[in-house]
């Protein structure tokens, strides 16, 4: 039973997510999540490898639809419609939620095609919009002073923080309502995590961001909510044990298992 | 919080603002994307099917056309007639015969030029010109090798049209293949089984024949294989170079007629063609072995 | 790259006892490395790299060898006579500028049909194909690349040809049915070569694409084909180096006339056909003609390896 600590009510949220269960292949991953993200605040993922948390995080944009053999029971309303229902089309849904990955992706194109990407992908084609968009997508991304000069260059050739970064401003390109951000800073150095933070202050009042995280200080200082995730024995589903405020749940765990890890006895 | 990375939230709900207004501008597509999507992916789809029908077409067609001429006597039988009627065992001992001169020739060759590219080389000017010479060794038009083997081999060696000249022939197309193969299974053993026989004190040469050469063992046998079925498919090198006439190969010198030489005047004179079906079939089937069999050893020795 | 410094430096380590061997005696003697070990040593090495370099003397051979085989052609038959239209040799015309058309005719059109075939397979296989399925045709695809040319050019001679001459009218003899040969044929070389291109790409990339809400043709003719351009480039060159040096299957298929072709289901015959249908008979002249040809296609095909090597030094490049 998962405990919960001052949780966002539905009505104040962007995701609500009943019961829900997820398999790989014969593997139950998942089972009976029941969580509200609150909408335009930053909610913290947390657990130890292998609890599930990157998986729940890739249902939020149907990534896992990629995977053969997936499948998932329950339901995950986005603005109240659920995003698992007959017809939702996931491309559709990808246009709304974005993702950030924890291995910094641009594409091996020129930094300007990596952000105008997304608005060419809706139908976007006047040179002025583009040019638009990708100037103040890398703005709000804090990008644009450090490569403005240079926006033909391969978005390869940049230092891994600013790659995400230019990730992040290709997201941004596209106005998602929801950011997902898998362990963002883990594969990049300290200087670009304190810039990649900051950014997600920043974007926080108009964005639901979700962000799964290995590292307990950048939950705490970062999020408005965290879940714990855990997978108690492993070949058996792992599930959603402590959620609420983030302030409640890293100064008072109620659960042992919490606090046990949020202590650093395991994970 | 730096200071370059800080913009006010003002400017923020500005860009954007402005970035939902030239989205907004965003027209949309005349094909929807779905529908796009679900014919291109049909395309893709239709392109492998096509791919894969062939295949079978071609196989089952043999298979079918061949199956009832396949008999004993046609396997183990002397040509009769204008060689068109009776059975093919010549061609197939010949098939055999310069194979295996082939490989025996080539393979160790081979082996220790790959030994050299992945333990030995140092990157450099020499090595990219060998592989160089491999690649383009690897690309020679089949019929300038069998025009060169027949220079040298045939007439300036004076080793005439035989078993022989046909084997050196093949050789050389073999060796890119297997030189190939045997240094990416050298180059696919572990760094730390190396460091532990170094670590022992072995030299350079025990660390290569003891440990990498048997640990790549399976690997390297996969491509001679590979190299075998090559061989044995192989027309235009042996064409000019071991001849056409029937004969029962015994020394190395004697002359023959291979089962492809066989298939192409049987299929060109157009007298038999059952015989051409028949012959056609068998040549297939011991290729197809072959290379079944490579795939089962390089999937054993994963 | 780093594996070869790491060689070096392996070689060094073998290389240092003997060096310690012949400075001053220390305390404990430390030439762990006998002399003749070390002989052996460097005497297996030499051997290794004779082997290595035998294909260099192999390739320098083939070239030297058929060019003196050629070597009137310069001299006695004349470049105006060799790079001319009419190849006729019992009357002393020697020119090879029909069958080089003959021969671009049908590689043309083997890689017009050919390549979107096998490059449309190989994007089935890595982008669209469950695994399941991808487990079925690989191996067919495999397969498809060791059926030896024979065979293709027996089929195409007993099926592809009467189907093309229903078609067309005529015997069925020419570029046409050579095209359909042909590209069954190199199908199996472009798309193992666009599959090894297509796999070497990052999956973050289309996982980034997928995420940005692009359908799955979006990502492939967005994202993942830009990416493996080179590679593409690569596989169709090598395809295009099989079918101008294919012989056999041609041979059997073209209707061997060297003359500039009229029409795509006219006969015509191209310069490995010519080589192989003329090699049984020729001499004098007429043989060192055919020796000139196969000078030429040794250069087409080295030229085109060239290529190949210069489009993977700017594919690790970027």
């Amino acid at each position: 039973m998962t405990v919960y600590r001052n949780a966002p009510e539905p009505a104040q949220s962007a995701i609500t997510v009943s019961d829900f269960n997820f398999w790989y292949g014969d593997f139950h991953a998942l089972t009976d999540v029941n969580l509200n993200i609150a909408k335009n605040k930053i909610t913290a993922f947390i657990g130890p490898s292998g609890c599930g948390k990157s998986t729940f995080l890739r249902c939020m944009n149907r990534m896992n639809d990629l995977i053969e053999g997936t499948r998932n029971e329950g339901t995950m309303e986005l603005d109240g419609a659920n995003i698992y229902a007959e017809g939702v089309d996931p491309v559709d849904l990808r246009r709304r939620v974005g993702m950030i990955f924890q291995q910094p992706n641009p594409f091996p194109k020129s930094i300007y095609e990596n952000v105008a990407f997304g608005p060419r992908l809706q139908g976007v084609t006047s040179k002025s919009d583009l040019d638009d968009i990708v100037e103040e997508s890398l703005k709000r991304a804090n990008l644009w002073k450090e490569v403005s000069g240079q926006l033909g260059k391969d978005g390869l050739a940049l230092s891994g923080g600013q790659q995400q970064r230019l990730c992040i401003a290709r997201v941004l390109a596209v106005q998602p309502d929801v950011l997902l951000m898998d362990e963002p800073c883990s594969a990049i150095d300290p200087t670009s995590v304190q810039k990649v933070e900051d950014l997600m202050a920043e974007l926080a009042p108009e964005m639901t961001i979700i962000i799964v995280t290995h590292n307990m200080q950048q939950a705490a200082r970062i999020s408005d909510h965290t879940a714990f995730f855990l997978q108690e024995v492993a070949g058996e589903p792992a599930t959603l044990i402590e959620y609420g405020e983030t302030d409640a749940i890293f100064t008072s765990p109620m659960d042992k298992r919490t606090e046990d890890y949020i202590t650093g006895r395991f994970g | 919080m730096t200071e370059n990375t800080h913009n006010s939230s003002a400017e923020n709900i500005i860009s954007a603002q402005r970035i939902k207004r030239a989205l907004a501008n965003g027209k949309s597509e005349r094909i929807s994307k779905n529908t796009s999507n679900a014919i291109m992916l049909g395309v893709f789809r239709v392109a492998a099917a096509i791919t894969t029908l062939v295949l079978i077409a071609i196989i089952a067609y043999v298979v079918i056309n061949g199956l009832p001429h396949i008999s004993l006597d046609f396997i183990f039988g002397w040509p009769e007639g204008v060689n068109a009627e009776g059975g093919i065992w010549p061609t197939i001992v010949s098939t055999v015969y310069v194979t295996a001169l082939a490989m025996l020739i080539c393979t160790p060759i081979a082996v220790l030029a790959a030994v050299y590219l992945a333990e030995y080389a140092k990157q450099g000017r020499l090595v990219n010109i060998i592989r160089y010479a491999a690649d383009t060794l690897a690309s020679v038009p089949s019929i300038v090798m069998g025009l060169f083997g027949y220079a040298l081999f045939v007439e300036a060696m004076g080793l005439g049209l035989s078993m022989f000249s046909a084997a050196m022939a093949l050789a050389l197309l073999m060796l890119p293949i297997i030189m190939r193969t045997t240094e990416e299974a050298i180059r696919a053993v572990p760094r730390y089984i190396r460091w532990g026989a170094y670590g022992l004190g072995a030299t350079k040469w025990q660390v290569v024949s003891r440990i990498v050469l048997p640990s790549a063992f399976g690997r390297i046998a996969t491509g001679i294989v590979l190299g075998i079925g090559r061989a044995i498919g192989e027309t235009a090198v042996v064409l000019y170079t071991m001849g056409q006439a029937i004969n029962m190969p015994i020394s190395p010198l004697d002359s023959g007629r291979p089962m492809t030489v066989h298939l192409y005047l049987l299929a060109n004179d157009g007298i038999n063609m059952n015989a051409a079906y028949g012959t056609a079939l068998l040549l297939m089937a011991i290729i197809l072995a072959f290379n079944l069999f490579a795939r089962w050893l390089s999937r054993k020795s994963k | 790259m780093a594996s070869e410094n790491l060689n070096a430096a392996e070689q060094a380590e073998v290389e240092q006892p003997a060096a310690a061997e012949s400075a001053a005696p220390r305390k404990r003697d430390l030439a762990l490395v006998s002399r003749s070990t070390y002989m052996k040593e460097k005497a297996l090495q030499y051997l290794f790299f004779a082997c290595a370099f035998l294909a260099v003397v192999t390739v320098v051979l083939i070239f030297a060898f058929t060019m003196m085989q050629a070597a009137p052609v310069f001299t006695d038959i004349g470049l105006a006579n060799f790079f001319s239209l009419t190849w006729a040799p019992t009357e002393g015309h020697y020119g090879i500028l029909s069958l080089a058309a003959g021969t671009a005719l049908v590689t043309v059109g083997a890689l017009v049909l050919g390549v979107p075939l096998g490059v449309g397979t190989a994007v089935y296989l890595t982008e669209i194909a469950s695994a399941r399925v991808r487990a079925l045709i690989s191996p067919a695809v495999d397969l498809l690349a060791g059926i030896p040319s024979i065979i293709y050019g027996f089929f195409g001679m007993v099926i592809i040809r009467p189907f093309v001459a229903e078609i067309t009218g005529g015997l069925g003899f020419g570029a046409l049915t050579a095209w359909f040969v042909l590209a069954i044929m190199i199908v199996p070389t472009i798309t193992t070569l666009t599959i090894d291109a297509l796999n070497s790409i990052p999956m973050g990339i289309r996982e980034a694409s997928f995420a940005m809400g692009a359908t799955k043709w979006q990502t492939i003719y967005k994202v993942v084909l830009p990416a493996a351009k080179f590679g593409i480039v690569d596989a169709v060159v090598l395809g295009m180096g099989r079918a101008i040096g294919e012989t056999m299957a041609v041979l059997m298929v073209v209707g061997n006339a060297p003359v500039i072709p009229e029409s795509i289901s006219s006969p015509v015959s191209t310069l490995t056909s010519q080589i192989a249908l003329d090699m049984s008979y020729s001499s004098g002249l007429h043989r060192t003609a055919l020796f000139g040809m196969g000078v030429v296609l040794f250069i087409v095909s080295a030229s085109l390896v060239g290529v190949v090597r210069l489009l993977s030094k700017m594919r690790k490049k970027g």
